[in-house]
């Protein structure tokens, strides 16, 4: 049995411990945010935290997160009570068909959280593992730089 | 909740079909599909027709004929009817229509997204649809009021008197008992829109910023069950021998099953199935496609030009006549490879077969073709098969060929359990349907006035219509006899390769431009790699092609490439004019040092598009710093989202020009991820500034156009900071 935290709730997984994170949380947990895209860490769909740092969660092993707090999509806000990073996606229009973006939010709130003054170099380096179909990068671009430049600067205890 | 009768829908029956105006909604025999709305009426809710519902608390819900992979689909159609039935589309619910003839896309004949014609075919019927929606309201409201009709107006989803105003959804139940209107209301003069022009956030940002979005991956039954299917590396060849001893005692593992595809594993989960998948020992016959490289490819298509194998496709003028006239007669061969569409989501499907009912979760662009594969393999009436179609997340083309639909329905007869069926990324790469390699070969003449006096262009490679069309006719005509459809099949591949071309395969070889005399011609070679739509299809690489041969002609005339390519559009005036103003763009930018300009446009599903990219080279290492845009798209419904989507055009095809590139080894595709497959990277998008010609005219694309100037626009940079010509995609500097 895994025994971890997920959105600041206590949960334990009793299937087979090779099994990804990323299943685990959309099948047994049934939070659908995150998503799958490649299977082999390669394009960012499935970015969760993992005790704060953006992880690939498709590779990632169930075991691995065993005693950590991991936060998805769901966690850090809500359509009603939406993260700053949230909103301004929506001001922006960033998504087009919508399924790397819970990806690119988990990615750019780890950036924020980190580095809440991130310029678009910091933006460049910290983003370009996660990939967009659609080719969004420079709505999202300019929404993350919107977060890092808002007075409002992003608070990372507002991640559960 | 009950689902709606099909006697309450007569009015919608006229506005589709005779309402849409320039189009002619041609059904196809077998295609009918009528019987119950797949609405979920609410208590008191009024449904005047199958795109709409309004309830008594003056909500209203817009069911979208088109599927929304991205484009804004359904942000745009409710603005369009959101227009004329006066509800701001912001405020509308707006949900993914199911499977039903009232549905059907009018120009296709079929209910299917694609060819970037939404916006442009429902433009008129879903106007008349808000307006006819809007009267009944008003009728229910004078009738409900005691006021005569004439002295009330409409303003946001209420009806206003004087200065009272009431709520739509006041007048809803009068609304429902009354008959529909003799003839159609009036619609607005585009003087007077509101809603149509202007920019607010798409209806579905929220849900895709927070997670809450639902994609076809997203459908989770209980009980349901997962499957993966092993498919041929060598595309069309059937197993020949099969040892599935070790991944049936594998932990998890439900059934092994064949399908018509390949062998499917069914496990309690996915990571079961795809960890027990690996264990499968499979021997897959031989086919003429396992002799097939890439290398291979290039030069059969070159044999096959040089043999003279093209026929005729169009032609104007004469030909001859033209090059006796011309001062300077050029040839040039460009070459695209085969690609993938690689959407971020793998195609997917979800079935829950209950007695005589079915129920399909995914995301395709055509749900009435999702329920007719659905009804072919179950046998169950269409009537019982209810489609969910949900996000596409991505589409490009890719969700237009439905067999992941036939492998589904397969497997849940076999386990009956529900099921849901998902390809992981390596099999999307590696057994999915591409964009066909395609030889140009083009040959000018140009007179001592710049003006093109002959234009030969010749395209060699498979077709693209033959294929899709023959994933597409099972789901189009569930009721027909497998060895009728083949018979079927067989004779449109005839028809394409000895007989006539299909236009997907020449299309945008000399549109843009006003050539007094020219030749299109094609040369089918076809190594049996499947083959379907791809982001502006044909365009995608003629306009490589012509755009590449424009630049390369305007130097040899000693003209600037925009000179050049106004003297030789004067009878296309559209397209013509956005040249021209990418041309003043142009030529006032102030450019760094380093840094160089290319300029191409072309015109794609009824759109003009013009771009200019400004490049540099460093160490052999082309980057794209910025790419202006300017485009034609008539009236742009929703301002930033057209932007948007020539943002993302651009983005796309700048992944197909640095990096796009599917290639066989013994017939199987090599590249199976996206560490072989690269996909654009942040670090690499251009800026990207959108110039939108400003219009009355009706709407016209916006999905694809934007698609097909960028790879020729970057190539004549390149040129101008290398003095290399490359005619050859994906762009590699010698």
């Amino acid at each position: 049995m895994v025994e971890f935290t997920l959105n600041g709730r206590a949960v334990s997984f009793e299937g087979d411990p090779n099994t990804p994170l990323l299943w685990v949380v959309r099948d047994d947990f049934k939070l659908k945010g995150s998503k799958f895209g490649c299977g082999a860490g390669l394009c960012g769909a499935c970015t969760m935290h993992l005790d704060g740092t953006a992880t690939r969660t498709c590779i990632l092993p169930v075991s691995a997160v065993a005693g950590k707090a991991i936060t998805t999509i769901e966690g850090i806000g809500s359509p009603d009570a939406m993260h700053p990073l949230q909103s301004a996606w929506v001001e922006h229009n960033v998504p087009q068909c919508g399924y790397c973006q819970s990806g690119q939010i988990m990615s750019a709130a780890a950036l924020l959280a980190e580095n809440p003054n991130a310029s678009a170099a910091d933006i460049d380096a910290a983003m370009s593992g996660n990939l967009c179909r659609c080719g969004c990068y420079p709505r999202i671009k300019e929404a993350i730089l919107s977060v890092a430049a808002s007075e409002l600067s992003y608070d990372a205890s507002t991640e559960a | 909740m009950s689902t709606l009768n099909v006697s309450r829908r007569s009015f919608l029956k006229r506005t589709a079909i005779v309402g849409g105006g320039l189009v002619v909604a041609v059904n196809l025999p077998g295609c009918s599909f009528s019987g119950d709305l797949p609405i979920d009426v609410a208590e008191g809710g009024f449904v005047p027709n199958a795109f709409l519902q309004l309830t008594s608390d003056n909500q209203v819900t817009f069911y979208c004929p088109s599927d929304e992979m991205g484009q804004g689909v359904r942000t745009g159609l409710a603005t369009v009817v959101g227009e004329e039935l006066d509800f701001h589309p912001a405020n509308m619910r707006v949900e993914s229509a199911g499977s039903h003839e009232d549905y059907i896309n009018p120009e296709f004949g079929i209910q299917l997204t694609g060819g970037s014609n939404a916006v442009r075919v429902f433009w008129q019927p879903l106007r008349q649809v808000g307006a006819n929606t809007r009267a009944l309201i008003l009728a229910a409201a004078a009738q409900d009021l005691g006021i005569p009709v004439e002295q009330l107006a409409t303003d946001n989803g209420h009806v206003v008197a004087g200065d009272k105003r009431y709520p739509y959804g006041q007048f809803v139940a009068t609304a429902s008992l009354l008959a529909q209107p003799e003839s159609d209301a009036p619609l607005k003069p585009k003087s007077q829109f509101r809603y149509i022009g202007t920019e607010f956030t798409r209806v579905d940002a929220v849900a895709k910023s927070t997670g809450t979005a639902n994609f076809g991956i997203d459908a989770d039954i209980p009980g349901m069950v997962t499957a993966v299917v092993v498919r041929a590396p060598v595309a069309g060849a059937k197993p020949v021998s099969i040892d599935d001893s070790t991944a049936r005692a594998m932990p998890g593992v439900v059934d092994i099953v064949p399908v018509s595809s390949g062998i499917a594993v069914v496990a309690e989960s996915y990571w079961r199935a795809t960890t027990a998948a690996k264990a499968l020992q499979i021997e897959w016959e031989t086919k003429p496609l396992g002799q097939v490289t890439s290398a291979r490819v290039k030069a059969d298509l070159a044999a096959a030009l040089d043999a003279d194998d093209d026929v005729e496709a169009r032609a104007e003028g004469d030909l001859s006549a033209g090059f006796d006239s011309a001062v300077q007669d050029h040839e040039a061969e460009y070459y695209a490879p085969f690609l993938a569409h690689a959407p971020l989501e793998p195609v997917n499907a979800t079935l829950h077969i209950q007695g005589d009912r079915a129920e399909l979760w995914t995301g395709v662009q055509s749900p009435q073709g999702a329920q007719g594969l659905v009804q072919r393999i179950t046998g169950l009436p269409r009537g019982n098969i209810r489609v969910h179609n949900l996000y596409l997340g991505g589409g490009f083309g890719r969700r237009g060929t439905l067999t992941h639909i036939v492998e589904v329905s397969e497997i849940a007869m076999a386990v009956q359990r529900p099921v849901q069926l998902l390809w992981s990324r390596e099999h999307d790469l590696q057994n999915g349907l591409y964009r066909p390699a395609s030889l140009m070969r083009l040959r000018a003449g140009v007179d001592n006035s710049g003006k093109i006096t002959a234009w030969q262009a010749r395209r060699a490679g498979a077709n693209i219509t033959g294929d899709t069309m023959t994933n597409m006719l099972p789901a189009m005509f569930p009721s027909m006899p497998a060895g009728m459809l083949s018979k079927l099949a067989d004779s449109m591949d005839y028809l394409f390769a000895n007989w006539s071309v299909d236009p997907s395969s020449v299309e945008g070889l000399n549109e843009s431009y006003s050539f007094d005399n020219f030749r299109v011609s094609h040369a089918t070679v076809d190594h049996g790699l499947p083959t379907t739509f791809w982001r502006s299809v044909g365009h995608s690489y003629t306009a490589f092609a012509v755009e590449s041969m424009m630049d390369e002609l305007s130097e040899q005339a000693g003209m600037h490439p925009v000179d050049f390519r106004l003297n030789n559009s004067t009878g296309n005036p559209r397209m013509h004019n956005v040249i021209r103003t990418a041309g003043e763009l142009m030529n006032s930018m102030s450019v760094a040092e380093g840094r160089h300009l290319g300029f191409a446009a072309h015109s794609s599903f009824f759109t003009d598009v013009a771009q200019i990219a400004e490049v540099s080279v460093d160490d052999g290492k082309i980057r794209v710093h910025k790419v202006t845009c300017v485009a034609d798209v008539g009236t742009a419904v929703n301002p930033d989202i057209v932007r948007a989507q020539l943002e993302g055009a651009v983005m796309f095809a700048l992944t197909a020009a640095l990096h796009g590139e599917i290639e066989l080894n013994n017939g199987e595709v090599v590249q199976s991820n996206f560490h072989n497959y690269p996909i654009l990277r942040m670090d690499e998008a251009p800026a990207v500034e959108v110039v939108l010609i400003d219009s009355d005219s009706d709407p016209t694309g916006i999905g694809e156009p934007g698609v097909p100037p960028l790879a020729p626009a970057i190539a004549n940079a390149v040129y101008r900071a290398t003095g290399q010509r490359l005619r050859s995609l994906p762009l590699r500097l010698a």
